[in-house]
């Protein structure tokens, strides 16, 4: 594929806002997960035991008044991201350069502003929504998508992808398609998803949530934190001259096995891989740095593991940084894609925190420790329930 | 604005009263409906027990989809797929938040696997066995039109016919007030950059202000959250003719079939 600039590039997850607090935390081997403490510890259901990776501070973010009519935390969390790293910088830029309506906006969620839906049914009027909750563009998937695109003031396609875990990295590969097809010059990708009662109830409801901080590829991992975090990247097509950051190739499989399971032989993940490989023009042995999806439950990882071994080199370092920002669903695709990029850019690749012993099901790939190297490629693995994957390849120009 | 281009190789259409494409043609030509249509779809996809209990924006997705490769004469499994819907699963979403506010602990886990926007992109890719990738995507009242582009956009790239499907469902609970949406409405189309069948263009065009729809497909059912996508099928099954669909803020998406 031709390859697509990287303008600008932010994440905010529970370790902090931005790309340095990012950066610094993953260095310092310091998690963001905490003990639960979401939700009314007061009513009958309590909190569940668990650890989680909260975003401080959404519950006092005033959004502006135009804004209002989509305040939910989801969005105030996208609101949060859009304000780092000089993203709003970036997409004016964009906008001067080609015109809002060139900027495509495609975000991933995989539940999008629910939590507020879910809120105004503790709080129902005779069997109706209460005046403060009655905000119908919040309560439908594409509040994230229609947030954004008020909040930044961009007037292209606007579009909210939401194939649950996979959602913002397959963001990326849908505005290569835009841009690539000339409906867009350039896209404001993403994703965010925030803490609620239907992830937290819900994986909870599978037996997927482990008791304790999550251990991604650790012997004795029993499952996932949850996490919540939002992050956007500006892609443009690149031109010549250029130099930077670039999304060189992206990869998207099904399963086709089980809705929340994944392929036990890890076929689509591999399929996935392959392509975004493809789409690349690099050979395996050239990714020097793999962000997996490592969720830290018992069946993804040793698959995911397997599958890394069958296509890529000892040599490859590859990890799992769930153990820094818990499982952000929706949003571990842009999350994992910037720190893809941050082991691009500097040369830092991540460990797997939280981990101590190897499963020996997994292979020689999987690191525990963090490391320092220049490398010339970076890859992110996201997999959703329903069996949908999603890889993408990033280089330098 | 970029030209993009698709030939329609195959139909899926079901709603309430009009439960196949030949069925929705016939009533856009001649004004005549079956008199025993079914109160639901039953996509042969599923095995018997999953068929009544899957969710009712499942079974017409799957059914929509597997009528558009039939008439393709595609193998489904050989089909990369987009799916488009307003909502996803109303009923499913109306649920979890009951659930949620009376008894968390007792959330269903099959309910919340369920929950997902791409649980039809799920089921369909498992029960065909398509391991091609599959996409779900909301944009309100754009969904369809952002559905087509992206559908359009994978034959650009490198796609050589791909899969459409579009659906929303009856909304329930307290709920319906925010997001209204009647009966049942699923819409397929299989694309190709070769193949047999009506050609169809589509570009981006600024938005403008929209009539209410006056086409009989339109008008039949007019109250559903996909609605917005049936100029395009009274369009189809006159065969030709232009149909202008919202596709967001600022654009319009005007689809030209010849």
């Amino acid at each position: 594929m031709a390859p697509l600039a990287i303008r600008a590039c932010t994440a905010t997850s529970a370790v902090g806002p931005g790309r340095e607090a990012l950066a610094q935390a993953l260095r310092d081997g310091r998690t963001g997960l905490r003990r639960n403490d979401f939700g009314d510890a007061a009513v009958d259901s309590g909190r569940l035991d668990c650890w989680i990776g909260r975003v401080d501070g959404l519950e006092t973010i005033e959004l502006p008044a135009s804004l209002m009519p989509w305040d939910s935390r989801n969005n105030r969390l996208a609101w949060l991201a859009l304000g780092q790293d000089g993203m709003r910088e970036a997409i004016d830029g964009a906008i001067a350069r080609h015109g809002a309506e060139r900027v495509a906006v495609i975000v991933g969620t995989s539940t999008s502003s629910i939590g507020s839906t879910e809120t105004a049914y503790t709080a129902l009027e005779n069997g109706e929504f209460a005046d403060e909750f009655a905000r119908p563009h919040v309560h439908t998937p594409h509040s994230l998508g229609e947030f954004v695109q008020q909040a930044t003031g961009l007037r292209g396609p606007c579009i909210t992808v939401a194939t649950a875990c996979s959602s913002s990295a397959k963001v990326f590969a849908q505005a290569a398609r835009m841009i690539d097809a000339g409906l867009a010059d350039a896209a404001l990708v993403g994703g965010v998803d925030t803490l609620c009662g239907s992830v937290l109830f819900g994986f909870n409801s599978l037996q997927l949530v482990s008791g304790e901080p999550c251990r991604p590829f650790d012997a004795a991992r029993n499952g996932l934190s949850l996490g919540e975090a939002g992050g956007f990247a500006l892609l443009e097509r690149a031109g010549d001259g250029d130099t930077g950051l670039q999304l060189r190739g992206y990869g998207e499989s099904s399963d086709a096995h089980h809705m929340s399971s994944p392929h036990p032989e890890g076929l689509g993940a591999r399929l996935a891989m392959r392509d975004a490989l493809a789409r690349a023009g690099i050979d395996a042995d050239e990714v020097g740095y793999l962000n997996l999806h490592g969720t830290a439950t018992p069946a993804n990882d040793s698959i995911e593991a397997a599958a890394v071994a069958s296509l890529f080199p000892d040599a490859l370092h590859a990890s799992s940084t769930k153990g820094w920002t818990g499982h952000t669903l929706g949003a571990a695709g842009i999350v994992e894609s910037t720190i893809a990029l941050i082991a691009l850019e500097r040369g830092e690749l991540p460990g797997t925190l939280g981990s101590r012993t190897p499963d020996p099901a997994c292979g020689p790939q999987i690191r525990f420790a963090s490391r320092r190297a220049d490398i010339r490629y970076a890859m992110n693995n996201s997999f959703g329930f329903g069996g949908n994957n999603c890889s993408l390849v990033f280089g330098r120009a | 604005m970029s030209m993009l281009q698709a030939q329609v190789e195959g139909i899926g259409f079901w709603t309430r009263g009009l439960p196949s494409w030949a069925a929705a043609r016939e009533y856009a030509l001649d004004g005549t409906q079956p008199t025993d249509a079914p109160a639901r779809p039953s996509p042969q996809l599923l095995p018997a027990n999953e068929r009544r209990r899957a969710p009712e924006t499942v079974a017409i997705a799957l059914e929509v989809a597997m009528a558009a490769c039939e008439s393709a004469s595609r193998e489904p499994a050989s089909l990369p797929s987009v799916f488009a819907s307003t909502h996803g699963e109303l009923s499913i979403t109306d649920y979890m938040c009951a659930t949620l506010a009376a008894d968390p602990r007792a959330l269903s886990p099959t309910k919340f696997h369920n929950s997902v926007h791409n649980a039809a992109a799920g089921y369909w890719t498992i029960g065909t066995g398509a391991m091609q990738p599959a996409n779900a995507i909301s944009a309100y009242t754009a969904s369809f039109a952002q559905g087509l582009i992206e559908a359009l956009t994978q034959l650009h790239a490198d796609a050589d016919a791909v899969l459409l499907v579009a659906y929303d469902g009856q909304s329930a609970g307290p709920l319906a007030m925010m997001a209204p949406s009647e009966g049942l409405l699923g819409g397929a189309l299989v694309l190709s950059r070769q193949g047999a069948g009506p050609r169809l263009h589509a570009r981006l065009v600024p938005a403008s202000a929209h009539a209410p729809a006056t086409g009989p497909l339109a008008r039949f059912a007019s109250a559903n959250a996909m609605a917005p996508m049936l100029p395009l099928f009274d369009v189809l099954a006159r065969g030709q003719g232009t149909a202008v669909l919202p596709a967001g803020a600022a654009h319009d998406l005007l689809v030209e079939v010849t």
